[in-house]
């Protein structure tokens, strides 16, 4: 039924562009809330890890966000009339469907192509655990996001994350060359060029509002 | 990832997570709730003693737990254990300090995911017994506790001119980076950088006395 307004709204189209451009960049899900900064600060040394990682999360993301927003919207907040306590039970609920998903995935994937279970296999169980994850379903709850605004908004920060990681990690292959600090190297400096990357970031906030 | 735990005894566990293992410092973990949380000292202050309860009581859980729990689904039950203390804290916030919660949170909940928590509850407290358990998570929460309220101190006094909400009586011009996203990288980057070179030198000094280099 969710989904039945939002296509008949007319204005439904241009919203879904707003939620997916602004949760890829003015809400950057990594630069701009924090999330997701393990993997970010580990998996980043290589452009290829990083591309293997970034696709995972997109996925993952996408999926359990639509997943989520759909069970949230439509089982457990209706239930909030029966004195049901919707909004401890959601960090719950979330987090299994998270760990569930992500189990299926590996083996659906391990079934389909061996190829893509070894490019995005390593990445999967660590998945379970990026606060990434978690934090866009939570974050989706906070903005009141149903039906396909939710999906727009997953596979935004996916996305967002992705471009975070492949910056990243392309910036972290030309460094190998440069002299840094003996104790600046490793997490030091990769944070500090996180704070650069965000005021580039910063730069988008005025442009949507939502 | 980190080294094996060989040290065993309530006191050394404690101890070694406070400084010689901390979970930021060394380890660089769970940062994300590290940045998001720290323009202001009292949300900070929430947030630690949250996930301290949370670090210490999931190890007691586990601990005890852990001659029960099948290896299989190990991870998943100590995810709904953490869950179970995260909620605990959520009512809580919500009920004594509203407005607080309303801005952090979605970092409550993340605790649940946060690589600190889960790491000690692998690492140390799925293989030892509840006392040193407890020890060890109290230490990683407290640990986790001084980096942040170092990285909050300097962001709220540079960024809003004050301390806990109280004003500084001495003027200062507001930095709003600060305050701001990158703020939160560049302050926690230099306190990594201050505490590695400060190993560094102590450790270079053991070498040249002990080993002769």
């Amino acid at each position: 039924m969710i989904l039945a307004q939002a296509n008949t709204d007319p204005h439904a189209a241009a919203g879904l562009l707003v939620v997916l451009l602004s949760a890829t960049f003015t809400d950057n899900i990594l630069l701009a809330r924090f999330l997701g900064m393990c993997p970010f600060l580990s998996v980043s040394r290589e452009l290829k890890a990083a591309f293997g990682m970034g696709l995972a999360v997109l996925l993952v993301t996408t999926c359990t966000c639509a997943i989520n927003a759909a069970l949230y919207w439509g089982v457990l907040q209706p239930l909030e009339a029966y004195h049901v306590p919707a909004e401890s039970l959601k960090l719950i609920l979330f987090i299994l469907v998270i760990a569930a998903f992500v189990q299926l995935m590996e083996m659906v994937i391990e079934r389909i192509s061996l190829k893509l279970y070894f490019s995005l296999g390593v990445f999967l169980p660590l998945i379970t655990v990026n606060c990434a994850i978690l934090g866009t379903s939570l974050f989706m709850v906070n903005k009141e996001l149903r039906g396909l605004e939710a999906v727009g908004y997953g596979f935004g920060s996916g996305l967002g994350w992705m471009i975070a990681i492949l910056l990243m990690a392309g910036i972290r292959q030309k460094l190998k060359k440069a002299r840094i600090p003996p104790a600046l190297e490793g997490p030091g400096i990769t944070l500090i060029i996180a704070g650069i990357m965000a005021m580039a970031f910063v730069v988008f906030s005025g442009m949507i509002k939502i | 990832m980190a080294a094996p735990d060989t040290d065993q005894t309530a006191r050394g566990a404690f101890l070694k997570q406070l400084w010689e293992e901390n979970p930021i410092f060394r380890q660089v973990l769970g940062i994300c709730s590290a940045l998001a949380v720290t323009n202001r000292m009292f949300n900070t202050l929430l947030m630690c003693a949250g996930l301290t309860w949370a670090t210490t009581l999931s190890s007691l859980t586990v601990s005890l737990l852990r001659a029960y729990t099948p290896q299989r689904v190990r991870i998943m039950v100590n995810v709904l254990i953490i869950a179970v203390y995260v909620i605990v804290v959520d009512i809580v916030l919500r009920a004594y300090f509203p407005q607080v919660h309303g801005q952090i949170a979605a970092y409550v909940g993340l605790i649940i995911t946060n690589c600190i928590v889960l790491g000690r509850l692998e690492a140390f407290a799925s293989q030892n017994r509840p006392g040193p358990a407890v020890c060890d998570g109290l230490g990683a929460g407290l640990g986790y506790s001084a980096i942040l309220l170092l990285v909050a101190t300097v962001r709220e006094v540079l960024g809003f001119g004050s301390i806990l909400g109280w004003p500084l009586p001495i003027p200062l011009a507001r930095w709003t980076i600060m305050v701001t996203p990158p703020g939160a990288f560049f302050v926690l980057a230099v306190w990594v950088w201050a505490a590695r070179a400060w190993a560094l030198r102590r450790q270079a000094r053991a070498g040249s006395d002990g080993a002769g280099r």
